[in-house]
């Protein structure tokens, strides 16, 4: 069989950057996702492909070493691996359980922002309480920003992760952009 | 911004996470095929739209993409309760009094 050519999925923000003192906004590193849906009697099979346990609190996480699981739903979850090696195994040992994985790594991107004046920055666009106490670190969630939908994920105080539609990360982007000038 | 209290993720969210999806508790029938015409028209077209205390199904769509249950009141907007899909009807009497409000 001929063998398939795949596009690579370079990053839409790449070599951009905006940092002032009170907030920095990056591109994320490039990783592969999976959106992960499975039933409550599947989840004590899928721990030994992930290594650890999916999250069942509402609105929690879990990261270890390069593979991170967001709760997004009842039973849904968002797989991030950052380890292009271990990819195709992953998906190879998801398949044989009875669980939807469907690769989005194509789909999404991610951007990072940071500094202290991110709550602020994001709740520009974003109408979610991003107070510490309602928004713990490790805490996601899929909301909105603006016109868009994106998936808010806190890593630290002052740092989050912003999971994103490709083709709608320009807007998220450029908005980020407009409310962090008034910042600083 | 109205909070609503989404039963799967427990907490309260913006109101525009959330997407209306008409009025909650009606059983599809058994066999389409032995309606008449009247009990389909009433089935499928017919709702209540009553002012006041109203059950409704809800989605919250930008967040777990869950359907759930509402008692709504439309003169206030004010949310007396949410519960999950498949959950019985909340006892009306009991949300009036304030029981379960949120």
């Amino acid at each position: 069989m001929a063998k398939i050519k795949m596009a690579l999925a370079r990053p839409p923000h790449e070599g951009r950057r905006f940092a002032n003192t009170a907030i920095s906004i990056e591109q994320a590193l490039p990783a592969s996702r999976v959106s992960l849906r499975a039933g409550s009697n599947e989840l004590a099979e899928l721990t030994k492909p992930l290594g650890f346990k999916l999250p069942t609190r509402p609105g929690t996480s879990k990261i270890k070493s390069s593979l991170s699981a967001l709760w997004l739903g009842p039973d849904e979850w968002l797989l991030i691996n950052s380890n292009p090696k271990t990819v195709s195994a992953l998906m190879e040992k998801l398949d044989t359980i009875k669980c939807s994985n469907v690769d989005i790594s194509h789909r999404n991107t991610a951007i990072i922002i940071s500094g202290k004046a991110v709550e602020d920055v994001l709740n520009a666009g974003c109408p979610r309480d991003l107070s510490l106490d309602a928004f713990p670190p490790g805490s996601c969630s899929r909301t909105l920003f603006g016109k868009i939908e994106i998936i808010l994920w806190r890593l630290t105080d002052d740092r989050f992760h912003i999971e994103v539609w490709r083709s709608y990360s320009e807007y998220l982007w450029a908005y980020l952009l407009d409310a962090a000038k008034d910042t600083g | 911004m109205l909070l609503i209290h989404c039963p799967y993720c427990e907490e309260e969210r913006p109101e525009v996470e959330f997407a209306g999806a008409g009025e909650a508790h009606i059983d599809r029938p058994k066999d389409m095929n032995a309606m008449s015409d009247a009990e389909f028209e009433k089935f499928f077209f017919i709702r209540d739209n009553l002012k006041g205390v109203n059950y409704e199904r809800w989605r919250h769509i930008h967040g777990c993409g869950r359907f759930f249950n509402a008692v709504r009141d439309t003169v206030s907007d004010k949310f007396l309760t949410t519960y999950k899909s498949g959950e019985k009807k909340p006892d009306p009497a009991k949300l009036k009094t304030g029981k379960g409000a949120k």
